[in-house]
């Protein structure tokens, strides 16, 4: 259990964490606040996932502990989370992939036999649900948009599409989980997650990408370049001050 | 020994940080107050999970018990069932709205200001987590609006 709360408090705050960079630099002042709460909303959900954790746990590790005294190989975050902004559409494309997965996941969560796990998806799903309803309409804006706008989201769509398939990805962890009641199999998910991302993409025009090669490891351990560096910038601080407070 | 009922006046005297027209007890987000022999129990749950006046909501239940002599506190955080803004007090509403704050409601808010049903949705998120920002059609005035969750 400790490993599945791992997982999905690594993915939001390895999100909220990608996400909180663009603070200061989006593109409008609406969009700069909306992605600031977008990121308070994830890293506030982190707490709840990582505090439990670590009590779970039971070594003494709280939630701070747990996000800033890691390694990468210890971060069990889905890829797509750790990868790069690039440009607006792609960070909106991310956005929204992980959006819809994560909204039918806590949907999922809240009826988990384990009460804490069902209590955190109950309190998340609310907000995992706001979120959606904006990549959803933002992902039909521009996709439907401009030439420009059309083509930097189908980009951005191609260049996330590999990284999808690991959202549904079951191994022994998922089989435990399944078997004591805590969490349904992602696999199972999978047809209502194409379900419904068929339906907006074809009302924002863009078209499905057709391989279903997926990248995976994330969940394991084994991730992409990128999140070394997000987390050296991250860290940064309790690194280099151990226990600093203010 | 101080009752549970004085510990409620006392937390109605707690403005929201960020929206001071309300107490705390009006936003809904005090879940309870155990009073056992000299130890106080405030249960306390977050509106939004990531709001940063969470710690600062916490810190002013503090310092307000403390000041009326409170030695023995303990916050306790209670995440179900879910805040949401049902758990705003009716009365709140009408405080909100003289604020210039539109209150929680299903479909389109009101204008605060003149009342009309005629606004649009500038942003979904406003100057906080809570908010989101509309204007008003009819007498052109922009305003916050609490996000129904
Ligand atoms: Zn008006």
């Amino acid at each position: 259990m400790f490993e599945f709360l791992l997982r999905m408090g690594d993915n939001t705050l390895v999100l909220g964490h990608r996400v909180s960079e663009w603070c200061g630099h989006s593109p409008v002042l609406e969009e700069d606040i909306a992605l600031a709460n977008i990121s308070l909303d994830l890293i506030g959900q982190t707490r709840m996932w990582l505090g439990l954790a670590g009590e779970i746990e039971g070594k003494g590790r709280d939630a701070d502990a747990l996000a800033f005294r890691r390694d990468a190989w210890d971060f069990h975050n889905l890829l797509i989370c750790e990868r790069p902004n690039r440009d607006y559409g792609h960070t909106l494309m991310r956005q929204f992939l992980f959006d819809l997965w994560h909204h039918e996941r806590l949907a999922d969560l809240c009826l988990s036999e384990e009460g804490r796990v069902a209590e955190i998806a109950a309190k998340c799903v609310k907000e995992a649900d706001y979120h959606l309803e904006r990549s959803k309409d933002l992902i039909v804006r521009l996709g439907d948009g401009t030439s420009e706008s059309h083509e930097k989201m189908q980009a951005a769509l191609e260049a996330l599409w590999p990284y999808v398939g690991e959202m549904f990805t079951d191994d022994e962890v998922d089989t435990a989980m399944k078997e004591v009641g805590i969490a349904p199999l992602p696999s199972r998910q999978r047809p209502r997650y194409d379900a419904a991302l068929n339906a907006i993409l074809s009302k924002a025009t863009l078209a499905r990408p057709e391989s279903d090669f997926t990248h995976r490891g994330g969940r394991y351990g084994t991730h992409t370049e990128d999140l070394g560096h997000m987390l050296a910038q991250m860290q940064f601080l309790q690194r280099a001050y151990p226990d600093a407070r203010w | 020994m101080v009752s549970e009922a004085q510990i409620w006046a006392w937390l109605e005297d707690v403005p929201d940080p960020e929206i001071p027209v309300l107490s705390l007890v009006d936003l809904g987000v005090i879940r309870g107050v155990e009073v056992c022999d000299e130890k106080v129990v405030v249960k306390v749950t977050p509106t939004y999970s990531g709001c940063p006046a969470t710690t600062i909501i916490n810190l002013d239940i503090e310092t307000k018990l403390h000041a009326m002599g409170v030695q023995n506190l303990h916050l306790k955080q209670q995440i179900s069932p879910p805040w949401s803004t049902d758990w705003i007090k009716p009365e709140a509403h009408e405080k909100l709205r003289r604020y210039g704050i539109a209150p929680p409601k299903a479909g389109s808010p009101n204008c605060p200001r003149c009342g009309s049903a005629n606004t649009e949705l500038l942003s979904q998120f406003g100057s906080t987590p809570c908010k989101s920002h509309y204007k008003c059609s009819d007498c052109l005035e922009p305003f916050d609006a609490f996000k129904c969750l």
